[in-house]
């Protein structure tokens, strides 16, 4: 996997990155990359990590929480994983004698008993297939029951929990960036608030693209495509997630976070999902869907949208570019057959372009931090060397337009963003500092009032 | 499904659509509202799996006739000395997927039309059904309760 050496930092810098998160607080990415080197030799478990984040990353974009626009949540899943599942698949396949959707029940019980006991014996015996397990559960019939036991992962799976954590993280990260003092409490309920709206969306997002999701690789494998949930319930847990949290950000937060919450899941829900399939300003949209989450955590510390958020807000939405347009340019045959109208597909120039652009936008953003007070000088000069570096991959694969210089540059994002972020955190201006220049910035509730008060 | 079974069953991918069948239980005092609701589902069933089975049948064979014409074009044979299939790279088939794409642009607004409306009328049809036999419920076990 030397695309994957060449882009993951270099194993001591990856240690430093994970103490320095951890100590932060910050997303769990890091831990993953240095996974990603013990594991590089073995393929399948790199690209099943790499799916893994993808996938996180990609429904991150679809959540409306989700702070990275991805725009393709589903579409993540590797060439060579789809193949080496392919493979396997036919195997199971060939020892599992297929039962054939039977149109009338009961009159062959014993029969399909001993069928289904067949299937089960040679599923067992089936040791060669890898994602065996997934595959042989796949070529049952499963009774359409709700079991309480299964219902936690089944949630999770719906909600899609991990990318929920990676909006909730970015969030944060809108938080800590914010010129206030740190107040726990606010910090908490406005991620636990920002993890529910996106639990909300992303189960909407499920729930409205069931069939296509089925006959995509990265998405089949979803609560609803095997009917281990019903569509009422995916709708009422969205509800129950949904209405909670954003009265939680309007209430226990302040209302402008709340209402960018619920304009974030109307987004998302409303907006790209159905857009997805008529038109590639989908990526656009996802891309502000990505950038609205950190927007959040900022007012939910200072109570307004300074021009610290915006700028948050636009790293995140350039940032969705290069990541997400890397991410479907090897996903053009998935999208294609599934109706998606998506850049890679239609306009790959522009796909490229934009991708292009946006790394290049990510240079500018990373300037104008510290002229917006935000970040210390020092903040363009030390992301220099990683913002250069992702644009160098993004004029490659404007220059090649290949599956390596697209892959490339799409595992270069997964790990641009989370360092750019925590750079940009400890360069943040301390707020003491802007105390004694004499101009704190809009901040928090109680400083106010107490200049108001005579 | 075995027969004394009193829940629906759900079955492996259709090879050509991609899309899981349901068997769906009839019981035997089902009221009218639930006869609804499970024709809608089979409906929509049947009406998905139709799409599908096409398109992605139209996907396949469009496909190999683009890798043959292709191919031709560059005076090469479907198989190569050794038997392999022959294929094109990622950039060759991007034509492709685009062509594909855009001549099924309208088919898919039509579906995407017929299937929200559908998706919403049977979770719609579930809800009132859920909500039914909730009242039932609570009616029995008051019954229950007072006697």
């Amino acid at each position: 996997m030397s695309a994957a050496r060449r882009c993951c930092p270099p194993r001591a810098f990856a240690g430093l990155f994970v103490w320095h998160l951890r100590n932060t607080g910050v997303p769990q990415v890091p831990c993953q990359f240095v996974h990603l080197d013990h594991v590089a030799n073995n393929r399948l478990i790199t690209f099943k990590y790499f799916n893994f984040l993808k996938r996180m990353y990609v429904t991150q974009c679809n959540k409306d929480l989700s702070q990275q626009a991805k725009p393709k949540s589903d579409s993540i899943v590797s060439p060579f994983h789809d193949l080496q599942q392919l493979d396997q698949e036919k195997k199971v396949v060939h020892k599992i004698s297929p039962v054939s959707p039977v149109h009338h029940l009961g009159t062959e019980t014993s029969s399909r008993n001993e069928l289904r006991e067949l299937k089960s014996a040679a599923e067992t015996e089936d040791s060669v297939i890898r994602v065996g397990a997934e595959s042989k559960e796949d070529r049952q019939w499963k009774e359409m029951k709700l079991r309480l036991d299964d219902l936690p992962g089944i949630l999770a799976r719906l909600s899609k929990i991990k990318l929920t954590a990676l909006v909730v993280s970015t969030t944060s990260a809108g938080f800590a960036m914010a010129p206030v003092p740190f107040e726990l409490t606010c910090f908490l309920l406005a991620s636990l608030g920002t993890g529910l709206a996106s639990c909300a969306a992303n189960s909407i997002n499920q729930f409205f693209e069931v069939p296509f999701d089925s006959n995509m690789n990265r998405t089949k494998n979803r609560p609803l495509v095997r009917g281990q949930i019903s569509p009422l319930l995916a709708v009422c847990f969205a509800a129950s997630c949904g209405i909670p949290g954003i009265a939680l950000l309007t209430l226990g937060v302040n209302p402008l976070t709340g209402a960018l919450g619920a304009f974030n899941i109307f987004l998302y829900t409303c907006c790209y999902t159905p857009l997805k399939r008529m038109s590639i300003a989908n990526t656009w949209v996802g891309a502000v869907v990505g950038a609205i989450p950190p927007m959040m955590g900022w007012t939910a510390a200072t109570g307004s949208l300074d021009a610290g958020a915006l700028l948050l807000g636009g790293i995140l939405y350039s940032w969705q570019f290069p990541h997400f347009n890397a991410l479907s340019w090897g996903l053009r045959e998935d999208y294609s057959r599934g109706g998606y109208c998506m850049m890679s597909v239609t306009h790959p120039g522009l796909c490229r372009r934009v991708a292009l652009r946006h790394c290049l936008a990510l240079i500018g953003l990373s300037t104008v931090a510290p002229v917006l007070d935000i970040t210390t000088w020092t903040f363009p000069i030390i992301s220099l060397p990683i913002n250069l570096y992702i644009s160098y991959l993004g004029f490659r694969f404007y220059r090649d337009a290949d599956r390596s210089s697209s892959r490339k540059l799409f595992f270069c994002t997964l790990w641009h963003l989370p360092m750019l972020l925590l750079v940009m955190f400890t360069c943040k201006k301390s707020v003491l500092e802007k105390e004694d220049k004499g101009d704190l910035p809009g901040g928090g509730h109680e400083t106010a009032m107490e200049i108001r008060l005579p | 499904p075995p027969a004394h079974s009193r829940s629906d069953w759900i079955g492996p991918p259709d090879r050509h659509s991609h899309l899981r069948p349901v068997i769906f239980y009839v019981p035997p005092e089902e009221s009218a509202l639930e006869r609804r609701l499970r024709e809608a589902r089979q409906e929509a069933q049947a009406s998905n799996q139709r799409f599908w089975a096409r398109h992605n049948r139209a996907f396949r064979q469009e496909k190999e006739e683009f890798i043959y014409s292709r191919l031709k074009a560059k005076g090469l044979e479907m198989r190569d000395e050794s038997g392999q299939k022959a294929t094109l790279n990622a950039e060759e088939m991007a034509d492709f997927y685009k062509d594909f794409l855009s001549k099924n642009f309208k088919k898919h607004l039509q579906y995407n039309r017929d299937w929200y409306k559908r998706n919403f009328r049977i979770t719609f049809l579930m809800g009132q059904v859920a909500l039914v036999r909730a009242l039932r419920w609570l009616r029995w076990r008051k019954k229950n309760i007072e006697q």
